[in-house]
């Protein structure tokens, strides 16, 4: 399970590409080793997220692919105005990738917590949102991302692989990690390694469940959602974010288009922030642990038989 | 100057004659519009380096409105170029142009759409940051309000073009000292101006934004890079041109009928103050 990290693999991308260019409201902590080798191509513009976002604007209007980072609740936020009327109303191919996105920002509390980070974005006309489960699921999607003429939203993520993803990315294409023809478990970002430890808990159970890794969430694989829920009984919808707007929110819109019914298990967050804390306690406090959701769901699946 | 000074007042005077048309049917931002047009004259006519056949040249100027209402005193200017066909300004409003209350690229020579405040002074700044970056000779301006200040943004984008050394960002006031419905000094007071803008790590100078002459020398000024954003406040009157609605706090959208338009015109070719029946409008 080799991998390069985000900052190994955004380098090489910049290097072969002099269109790119990493920029950040100084948060540095996914790109530390980038300053030295890109040089002038590394615009640290200090605390201020709505002027990087403008800049990236004017850069890409030069023909710029601007990559900005910040923290996720401040880009997606502090900035929304910059990324919906610059980027967004510009249709500019700007990449913003957000750190410490959901239950990443551990113990930081609610003001560092970006939990409608997925909502916002994906309601900018022209958006794409990319959520990866880890690290290397990131890394597999970034040469595409980046080479997106869409603005994108990135939910960066550090974390160690939880499983050989399938090298084969695209954009709007969910990994299918298990088939299953009893409950499909949708999901995306930090919560793939334990609704993937709960699938396998419920297999274990002898349920046959379905885990797909959404990677984009805009655009959606309407085609596997839609087929989740014609080939089984139960959907379960996995996210650490709101209930409104969020993943939970896309599968009721395509199933309300496509009149299709089903039986929907929503896990998120409902009006409110989460318990701040080390991310281990964060998933078994609030009840996003593998274990809590192989309770949960299965406590569901028992209900409806 | 290379060009004479009585030809830019001519192309200024038919711009407030565009711009005052405008201000019929549906009306639009008259007082804020013909604040700046000396300052857009000279921009346009002396300063920058762009043309229509210029537009894809990767050394060319730039001219970005950040105070996006005034934009009929762009659309008459760009009519005066050449640029835009006279006759879509009669489309004004329509949904069947883009000839709208404020700025968009589907006008060729719009560089961004604005409307918001506080944007493009950081798109300039990313816009000015290429050109170091690339090397290229280019001067990136920004026409921005004064009212418009307020906004902080525009203060965070100072702060980082001091800091990168963006002396080819060149940001332009029109300083009419009224925002949307109140002085500005009266509100929230800007004063002293110049010096905050030093305090940023700007160059600044402040001129009549009216005078051409004035204009220049500050802009020739302006254009001597010395490793530092350069700031002209250019002291300007809202409504410039028609006695009847000169800085009145009241006069900054304006919807008039056909015949206070015709009386605008005449006063302002000198046939004194209109009659104006309109009851002043607050927007925001």
């Amino acid at each position: 399970m080799n991998h390069p990290t985000y900052s190994e693999t955004l380098l090489q991308l910049a290097q072969a590409d002099p269109r790119l260019v990493v920029m950040t409201a100084e948060n540095r902590a996914a790109i530390r080793d980038l300053p030295d080798v890109l040089d002038a191509r590394f615009v640290d513009v200090g605390i201020c997220e709505q002027t990087m976002v403008g800049m990236a604007a004017g850069l890409a209007l030069r023909g710029r692919t601007p990559v900005c980072h910040a923290l996720a609740a401040f880009l997606t936020m502090r900035a929304f105005e910059f990324v919906r009327t610059d980027v967004g109303i510009g249709r500019l191919p700007v990449k913003l990738v957000g750190g410490v996105a959901g239950f990443l920002s551990e113990a930081n509390g609610p003001t560092h917590q970006a939990v409608e980070d997925v909502a916002l974005m994906r309601g900018v006309p022209g958006m794409q949102v990319f959520c990866p489960a880890d690290e290397a699921d990131l890394v597999t999607g970034l040469p595409y991302i980046l080479a997106s003429e869409h603005p994108v939203y990135i939910r960066h993520t550090a974390l160690p692989a939880a499983i050989d993803h399938d090298p084969d990315f695209q954009i709007g294409r969910a990994e299918v990690v298990f088939e299953g023809s009893d409950i499909a478990i949708l999901t995306y970002g930090v919560l793939f390694r334990e609704a993937w430890l709960a699938s396998r808990m419920l297999r274990a159970e002898g349920i046959s469940v379905r885990l797909l890794n959404l990677r984009t969430l805009k655009p959606v694989d309407a085609e596997a959602i839609l087929l989740a829920a014609q080939d089984t009984d139960l959907l379960v919808t996995v996210e650490d974010h709101f209930l409104t707007g969020g993943l939970f929110s896309i599968v009721s819109e395509l199933l309300v288009r496509y009149r299709v019914a089903a039986d929907v298990l929503p896990l998120a967050l409902s009006e409110r922030w989460f318990q701040p804390g080390l991310l281990a306690d964060v998933l078994s406090y609030e009840g996003f642990d593998a274990g809590k959701l192989a309770d949960l769901i299965m406590a569901r699946w028992h209900r409806r038989n | 100057m290379p060009e004479a000074k009585a030809t830019l007042a001519t192309t200024a005077l038919r711009v407030r004659e565009h711009a005052i048309r405008m201000s019929g049917g549906g009306g639009c931002f008259l007082g804020a519009s013909l604040s700046c047009v000396e300052i857009l004259v000279y921009l346009y006519r002396e300063f920058l380096n762009i043309s229509q056949d210029l537009l894809d040249d990767p050394a060319r100027d730039y001219l970005f409105l950040s105070k996006g209402h005034d934009v009929p005193a762009l659309y008459g200017l760009f009519v005066e170029l050449g640029w835009l066909d006279s006759a879509r300004l009669a489309n004004h409003l329509s949904v069947h142009d883009q000839i709208y209350w404020h700025p968009n690229r589907n006008v060729p020579g719009v560089e961004f759409h604005s409307g918001s405040l506080g944007h493009l002074l950081p798109v300039a700044a990313g816009v000015a940051l290429d050109c170091k970056l690339r090397r290229t000779p280019n001067r990136v301006v920004v026409v921005t309000g004064d009212g418009e200040l307020n906004e902080g943004s525009n203060w965070e984008a100072l702060l980082v073009a001091s800091a990168h050394g963006l002396d080819n960002l060149l940001v332009v006031v029109d300083r009419n000292r009224i925002q949307a419905n109140a002085p500005t000094e009266a509100l929230i007071p800007l004063e002293p101006l110049a010096g905050k803008f030093r305090a940023f790590g700007c160059e600044a100078a402040t001129v009549d934004g009216h005078d051409f002459n004035a204009l220049h020398r500050a802009f020739f000024e302006a254009g001597q890079a010395d490793g530092r954003p350069q700031v002209v406040i250019a002291e300007t009157v809202r409504g410039r041109g028609l006695p009847s609605i000169e800085g009145r706090v009241d006069r900054w959208f304006c919807r008039f009928s056909d015949a206070e338009v015709t009386a605008l015109l005449d006063e302002l070719h000198g046939a004194g103050p209109a009659r104006l029946y309109a009851l002043p409008e607050v927007v925001r």
